[in-house]
């Protein structure tokens, strides 16, 4: 049975709602309604059911309508048709009282910008929806405590908001909507204002709890890769409406319409790809320890004819070649004299469609360094690899730390 | 009817005359009542105050204005020689009934303006009323008010106080209704999808959100009602509206500029004073550090209980002393 079911759900802001629901019909744009009815359609007809335990996605650009619908889940803004069942209750036509009572026991919301109250420390904004529920102050900070454990934030629980970080201040956002032990989880665009890495991580975490708690999640989000990263199935919306529900693989391989396989496709992988989805771990030397013996042997065991050679550091200092390391042996020099400084390094999120330009004219693999420190190196293989198989399945998107389908949104 | 109006004068004031007529009649009981009860009121506070000693008071003053001020010397130096001036021109009590007068229609201000800022914070329909209303009350010249006020109340401090309140009311509902609004929509929508009632919601999120910005308001309600205190004297408040309003009679410029003075000196303490406790609530409530929250209050507790004892004993002085 569905946790969530909604059917028909329809929201025009403006005045001639009807006149502008006919226009919808006859499939008039959306800037075509708004001059000539004055009013805006922001969901038409939208119907999904999320199951018990799954991360349903809604995804689109922004005035695509996506967080007007999961605000009319919980009614911050008022429908203007259909229903929202959650647990034999259609939460469209409640009283104010059922309202207050679902919105206080069955779901709770995580907002894009945190949404935390800054004259709260964290255990008061944790504590919030026990609070007013009327539980007692020592019971909700046990339990709010709980939650921020959960989220390792306990340390932090008499500080202020503002003076946390942005993934903390979410995390802390997430604390307080699970400390209600709520159904179901509203998030919406929940980790859009992190910055990649931090997001990247955010979502490992959501998935982590997830094992955990089975929760029923509605996850809002523009970003397709976050969507395929997080979404048990996705919903893809544009215009207000509904253009396709189905796993990320359907979504992928099986479009549902020309929006959504531009969609897809707009994902350049060239572009989306980067150094560290296809670096591989370098084979190192020690330069200020290790000498031409260990060098050759190394060489010989890994099946290659050069090391990067670094310092105590990891610090990147040059290359040795086979050729190099045996004519140190030879003379008996030091290896040092022998270094060729002139290998080309990248940053972890070059993209390989600029790495090409690099790797093509140069002699020795890329390194991809950070601060100086070797994280691996760049064959040309997996470059022209990479950009063979563009097709989705191969790619293993996991990996992809940050994708915008389209410049512009928020 | 219509070329009547173009050609005859409309007998507006005679309207409002009548009108306020017919409420000085009806209401006569109650204006009686709210007469005597304030006239009671403040004569007692008055009392009260000028019978302290003055230099217990000055003490009180500058030892208060130290310590609000973060220990810094400015305000409280500033509040010792200022109130020292005051008391050796001979202006003690004339300071006194106006810091009474100030007080009480600055308290009956924000008792009236909050709520009713609230109101309009909540309510397009309520702001789209009151907003013209203050419009009104703010722009309409302050010596207006008096003949309505002589009217209901007689001459003497309750209409003073009266007068004071509709001219100093409005920017207490302004920066009210004006806080709430600024609230940030994202909290207003988490307050609210948590299942929050309206007054857990003005209570836990808009008033304290709003505070500085109302208290402002309130700081601003307090000056202006200050500024009145000079056109009250006119109909028999007392204070150092008195000396200004005789010593312009008698052309009279030095006196003129001694109760003038006396009145900014007034003014220059009450700003600073309400400021500053403002900007300690607000730091209150961003000391994280529970030790130093605790110290705080310590402190503050301390400050408090100093003040009532020295008040107590110098009563008890004032009395065996006769």
């Amino acid at each position: 049975m569905p946790v969530v079911e909604v059917k028909n759900l329809t929201k025009v802001f403006g005045r001639k709602t009807k006149a502008a629901l006919e226009m919808v019909k006859d499939k008039k744009s959306k800037n075509e309604i708004l001059r000539k009815t004055g009013s805006t359609v922001g969901v038409y007809d939208a119907s999904f059911k999320v199951e018990k335990g799954e991360i349903f996605v809604i995804m689109g650009l922004s005035g695509s309508g996506k967080s007007t619908l999961i605000r009319l889940i919980n009614r911050l803004i008022e429908p203007t048709d259909g229903s929202v069942m959650v647990d034999g209750d259609d939460i469209a036509k409640v009283d104010k009282d059922k309202l207050r009572e679902i919105r206080r026991t069955k779901m709770s919301m995580v907002f894009q910008n945190f949404g935390l109250f800054p004259n709260r420390t964290i255990l008061e904004n944790t504590a919030y929806g026990l609070e007013i529920r009327g539980v007692e102050k020592e019971e909700r900070n046990k339990r709010a405590g709980e939650a921020l454990k959960n989220l390792h934030l306990y340390d932090f629980k008499d500080q202020l908001p503002s003076q946390l970080s942005g993934g903390m201040q979410q995390r802390v956002g997430l604390a307080r909507a699970l400390a209600n032990d709520p159904e179901v989880l509203l998030m919406d665009e929940a980790f859009s204002a992190l910055d990649p890495l931090i997001r990247k991580e955010m979502q490992d975490e959501l998935l982590e709890l997830q094992q955990k708690l089975q929760k029923t999640i509605i996850f809002i989000t523009h970003d397709l890769n976050e969507a395929l990263r997080l979404g048990d199935r996705i919903t893809i919306m544009r215009d207000g409406q509904i253009q396709q529900i189905g796993t990320g693989e359907e979504i992928l391989t099986t479009p549902a319409n020309d929006y959504v396989k531009t969609f897809v496709q707009d994902v350049d992988y060239s572009r989306v790809l980067t150094a560290q989805n296809i670096m591989e771990p370098a084979s190192l030397l020690n330069i200020q320890a290790e000498g031409p013996n260990i060098a050759l042997r190394r060489m010989k065991h890994d099946k290659i004819s050069m090391l990067l050679a670094v310092d105590r550091e990891r610090k990147l200092q040059g290359v040795i070649t086979a050729e190099a390391a045996r004519d140190a042996k030879n003379t008996g020099k030091d290896l040092v004299d022998y270094l060729d400084t002139s290998i080309p390094t990248i940053a972890k999120d070059t993209t390989v469609n600029d790495i090409f330009n690099i790797i093509y004219d140069a002699k020795t693999p890329v390194a991809v360094t950070e601060n100086g420190k070797v994280l691996g190196v760049v064959i040309r293989g997996s470059v022209i690899e990479a950009l063979a198989d563009e097709d989705a399945e191969s790619i293993d998107t996991n990996d992809i730390v940050d994708v915008q389908p389209e410049k512009g949104d928020k | 009817m219509l070329p009547n109006m173009l050609l005859q004068q409309l007998p507006v004031a005679d309207w409002v005359e009548s009108i306020t007529n017919w409420l000085t009649n009806t209401l006569s009981g109650l204006f009686g009542f709210i007469q005597t009860v304030g006239q009671g009121l403040m004569d007692w506070m008055t009392n009260y105050l000028t019978w302290i000693n003055p230099f217990v008071m000055i003490a009180i003053v500058v030892i208060g204005a130290f310590f609000i001020s973060g220990r810094k010397l400015g305000l409280a130096t500033f509040s010792l020689i200022g109130l020292l001036f005051v008391l050796n021109q001979d202006l003690w009590s004339d300071l006194m009934s106006t810091f009474t007068l100030v007080l009480i229609s600055s308290l009956v201000s924000v008792v009236i303006g909050v709520p009713l800022g609230i109101w309009s914070s909540k309510s397009d329909r309520a702001q789209a009323v009151i907003t013209p209303i203050l419009d009104f009350m703010q722009t309409m010249p302050g010596f207006v008010y008096l003949i309505p006020a002589v009217a209901f109340f007689g001459i003497g401090v309750v209409p003073g106080v009266f007068s004071s309140v509709i001219f100093a009311l409005p920017p207490t509902v302004r920066m009210t209704n004006l806080g709430i609004r600024q609230v940030p929509e994202e909290l207003v929508e988490a307050a609210e999808s948590f299942g929050s009632t309206g007054s857990q919601r003005l209570f836990k999120l808009d008033l304290p959100l709003a505070k500085n910005t109302i208290m402002a308001g309130i700081n601003q309600t307090i000056m202006l009602s200050l500024s009145m205190v000079v056109m009250s004297s006119m109909i028999g408040a007392p204070g150092l509206g008195r000396g200004v309003l005789s010593a312009v009679q008698r052309a009279q410029v030095g006196t003129g500029f001694v109760n003038g003075i006396s009145l900014v000196i007034l003014a220059i303490i009450i700003d600073r004073y309400t400021q500053n406790i403002n900007r300690l609530m607000s730091a209150e409530s961003k000391a994280i550090d529970k030790d130093a929250k605790l110290k705080q209050m310590k402190v503050r507790r301390g400050v408090l209980i100093g003040s009532i004892v020295v008040i107590v004993v110098s009563a008890i002085v004032q009395a065996v002393m006769g």
